[in-house]
């Protein structure tokens, strides 16, 4: 898959000026050049996004990324409500990943107000941040296989096991999707020897469920003829371009926030840490299948070493809620990448400012760079495996 | 179904299967227990479409996932024969406006309306699709799809479960079940008077002009004075 | 890592016109930022992306903030010296101790933005350090330099900032409108937007809504 177009690498570091690629072709460019909109309805965008994409034959030329059509003004809103009062925003950002938004939140806020956490919240934070990348990374498989034309049936595997995860968070939070479980200082509530029992039964069957689904996907012809060498993204350019997450770890640079900055507990764990070779749309894949293994094992320590004691800090605030001003960034490993929060206290109930960094906005500044000698086919799947949300990227 | 109600009434009784040939919907299903087929045009056409509603292939925001769940293993739609996401507008009859619909959004959303062909039905699921919902404050959010399109259905919930979804289907399906083909009450594809198209806003400087479509939309007045 | 202070000092032995300045944060979070003049931003950001103790080579996060004028009344203890003896001193009387007075003085603090980068390093696994550049004033058309040709990282934050804020970034290969469409005139994130007045009717309005409301629909008859 190679074409004058081909992304070139860099190797400084340096960003590739836009354009440039375009004006390579227009010199020998004997035809007409095809410009699709695709999107913002278009059934494999994962939503209302948009590309503005330009064709020579079936290659792109140039692709040109529309956002704002779910801009949500979740950072105004975030600025006219109080700091509790945003956590259940924080739920429609990722709206895959409520448990993880909440905890970055959480984190976020507990540093611009020196909050301790109860080592039990930490433990139950680790548990549902791990359920949720369980989640994430399923159904992400599920739609980057439906993007590769494999309608319907990996989907239904992934919704499957999604709803057994869901179940959970129901059972735990009253609310399947937007579950608005984490405070300041510790959790929501405390959950029931009942609800860890279906845990651990939901972890010790998951291994199986991930055996099946690789005994049908990973080793099929088709999907590996269609993902292997699409999409390359180099190591150089991805930490240019911020890139974190599954995305940053599949071009194999070794950065895991649960290791860098061991948030949390985290760093009681035993896990690896798994890296790609290629950085190619299969390793985007299997990064995340291996991370979902690595998860369980993380599940399965944070389960047997889960500590009594208090899940909320009894002396924690969280109504009427007034930090001292000054300001804090807190981040987490969320299951797309780097989710951090940006927050400026005047002293007021409300956050001066309130800053969502979002992973999967960030990750598609590098989408034109992968797509550029592709097919319009392999587009799809390229951003399949970016793994966006909508919510998050325009917020 | 009507089922249970009919096998208490009696099939042969009313005054109206003696004189002209037109059993009433009761006689009808009692019939059909005894494996005899009565109906009408209405009743044949209805039934057809009430049970092949396709929906278009559309999310907005976090409803969407849980439309698309609806449509998974465990909620099934197909059960309503509704499972037939279709990815055009051209074939699709149902708009499940399924999240918050932006400023932004708006003019794409009424485009596909108008490009879906009559008769056409339409959903505003989730709080954010009937009002703004959560976000209603926010400077980029439309207040609810209704002010520039007639929406059939509203399913309150932030999000709805897929039960809440099936639900809304189902009062769906009811709705086209009751529809008349003739007649001064005969929905919007029957008449000559009704086009199927609406206006598409603008983007404007500050807000989408117009801001509401006022053959659909009026704003109500505030109940509370005090 | 280096702290802020020893940065800024190897900074200005480089740089030694660069305007810096550490700004401290008072809250228990202890994340200090340094403030960067926008002549040197860009030469100052390359600067910290390839020295090889700080390899910077990370830009997480890109944020505008909008700082209103402000008034502030500060409370300002000042002595003021015994007034001189009128009378020949009378050695028995008790000596006079300088009084102490609280005085209210208002200060008035112009408003400016200011972008503020949080940049890690990937390379050696540390981080933050927080870079700020402020504008003058408030005043359209506010501008500072891109540090999109250091970090691409920033291309697409930085168009968010110019969208929501209206900051033009000198040196941007794409500035243009990113969330809002481009025929929209105003700044949405500063904190002086007016939002269209598009309200609709709550069922239980209360607070800004029903002021919101109120001012929208004309009031009802009289119903009572
Ligand atoms: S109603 Fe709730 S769940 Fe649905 S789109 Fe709006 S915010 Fe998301």
């Amino acid at each position: 898959m190679t074409s004058p177009a081909a992304p070139s690498s860099f190797p400084s570091g340096l960003p590739s000026s836009p354009g440039a690629h375009v004006r390579a072709v227009h010199d020998d460019f004997h035809g007409d050049l095809l410009e699709v909109s695709m999107g913002p309805h278009h059934p494999s965008t994962h939503g209302v996004f948009r590309m503005i994409v330009t064709l020579d034959g079936e290659r792109i030329v140039r692709l040109k990324p529309v956002f704002g059509y779910l801009h949500r003004n979740h950072e105004k809103l975030g600025e006219q409500t109080t700091y509790l009062a945003s956590m259940p925003y924080t739920d429609r950002l990722d709206y895959l990943n409520s448990m993880t938004n909440n905890w970055a939140y959480a984190i976020a806020v507990e540093k611009l107000a020196g909050q301790a956490v109860p080592e039990r919240a930490e433990y139950v934070r680790v548990i549902l941040a791990e359920l949720t990348r369980l989640l994430n990374h399923t159904c992400l498989a599920g739609f980057l296989l439906q993007d590769t034309g494999c309608s319907g049936t990996p989907l239904m595997y992934a919704f499957r096991e999604r709803e057994k995860i869901l179940d959970l968070f129901e059972s735990l939070s009253g609310s399947r999707m937007m579950c608005n479980f984490q405070r300041f200082g510790g959790c929501r509530l405390d959950p029931t020897p009942e609800w860890l029992a279906a845990v651990r039964q939901l972890v010790d069957g998951y291994g199986r469920f991930l055996d099946e689904f690789e005994a049908l996907i990973s080793g099929n012809e088709i999907v590996m003829a269609r993902t292997q060498g699409t999409g390359v993204l180099t190591p150089a350019l991805a930490i240019s371009a911020g890139v974190t997450g599954p995305m940053l770890r599949a071009t194999g640079v070794d950065y895991d926030l649960r290791k860098v900055d061991g948030y949390g507990v985290y760093p009681r764990f035993e896990f690896r840490v798994p890296l790609g070779a290629h950085g190619d749309t299969y390793d985007r894949y299997m990064i995340r299948i291996l991370e979902m293994r690595e998860s369980i094992q993380i599940l399965r320590q944070a389960l047997r070493d889960l500590p009594a004691g208090p899940i909320l800090d009894p002396k924690a605030k969280n109504r009427g809620f007034r930090p001292k001003p000054g300001e804090a960034y807190g981040r987490i490993e969320g299951p797309k990448g780097e989710i951090g929060f940006y927050l400026i206290s005047d002293g007021s109930p409300n956050p001066f400012r309130y800053r969502v960094r979002p992973p999967s906005f960030v990750n598609l500044t590098i989408l034109e760079d992968m797509c550029l000698g592709q097919t319009v086919a392999d587009a799809v799947i390229i951003l399949g495996s970016i793994d966006i949300v909508l919510g998050e990227v325009d917020r | 179904m009507s089922m249970s109600e009919s096998a208490s009434t009696p099939a042969t009784s009313g005054p109206a299967s003696q004189e002209g040939f037109s059993p009433t919907q009761q006689e009808r299903d009692e019939l059909r227990r005894h494996g005899i087929l009565l109906t009408s045009l209405e009743e044949l056409y209805n039934w057809g479409r009430s049970n092949s509603v396709w929906p278009l292939n559309f999310g907005l925001a976090c409803c969407a996932i849980e439309m698309i769940a609806a449509s998974m293993a465990r909620f099934d739609i197909a059960r309503f024969g509704s499972e037939v996401f279709r990815p055009s507008p051209r074939q699709a009859d149902l708009l499940i406006v399924s999240g918050t619909v932006t400023k932004k959004m708006a003019p794409q959303v009424i485009r596909l309306w108008n490009q879906m062909p009559e008769p056409k039905y339409c959903i505003a699921m989730g709080a954010c699709a009937i009002s703004g919902g959560p976000f209603k404050q926010g400077y980029n959010v439309l207040k609810g799809i209704d002010r520039y399109l007639p929406v059939d259905i509203y399913i309150p919930g932030c999000p709805p479960r897929p039960e809440a979804l099936l639900h809304g289907l189902m009062q769906l399906q009811a709705q086209i079940r009751g529809q008349k083909l003739t007649g001064p009450d005969r929905p919007r594809h029957l008449r000559a008077d009704t086009g199927c198209a609406y206006p598409v806003p603008e983007f404007g400087a500050h807000d989408l002009e117009p801001p509401a479509n006022p053959e659909v939309w009026q704003a109500p007045s505030l109940p509370r004075s005090g | 890592m280096e702290s802020l202070e020893q940065i800024r000092e190897r900074l200005l032995a480089r740089f030694p016109d660069a305007a810096l300045t550490v700004i401290a944060n008072p809250g228990p979070a202890g994340q200090p930022s340094l403030l960067v003049g926008s002549p040197h931003a860009a030469s100052i950001a390359a600067f910290l992306r390839d020295d090889p103790a700080l390899r910077l080579d990370y830009c997480s996060n890109v944020t505008g903030v909008d700082w209103p004028d402000r008034e502030v009344v500060e409370t300002i203890k000042r002595t003021v010296p015994p007034p001189p003896p009128a009378a020949p001193a009378d050695p028995s009387a008790p000596p006079v101790t300088p009084k102490v007075i609280e005085e209210k003085v208002k200060r008035h603090i112009p408003g400016y933005f200011e972008v503020v980068y949080h940049l890690y390093s990937m390379a050696l696994k540390h981080g933050p350090v927080i870079l700020r550049t402020r504008t003058a004033d408030r005043t359209d058309p506010a501008s500072l330099p891109s540090l999109t040709p250091i970090w691409r990282a920033c291309e697409f934050q930085e168009r968010e900032v110019y969208d929501l804020f209206g900051i033009r970034f000198t040196g941007h290969p794409d500035l243009r409108r990113i969330l809002m469409w481009d025929e929209f005139k105003d700044y949405p994130m500063r904190k002086d937007y007016v939002e269209p007045d598009d309200y609709e009717w709550e069922p239980t309005p209360h607070g800004a809504v029903l002021d919101k409301a109120r001012r929208h629909y004309p009031a009802p008859p009289e119903s009572r």
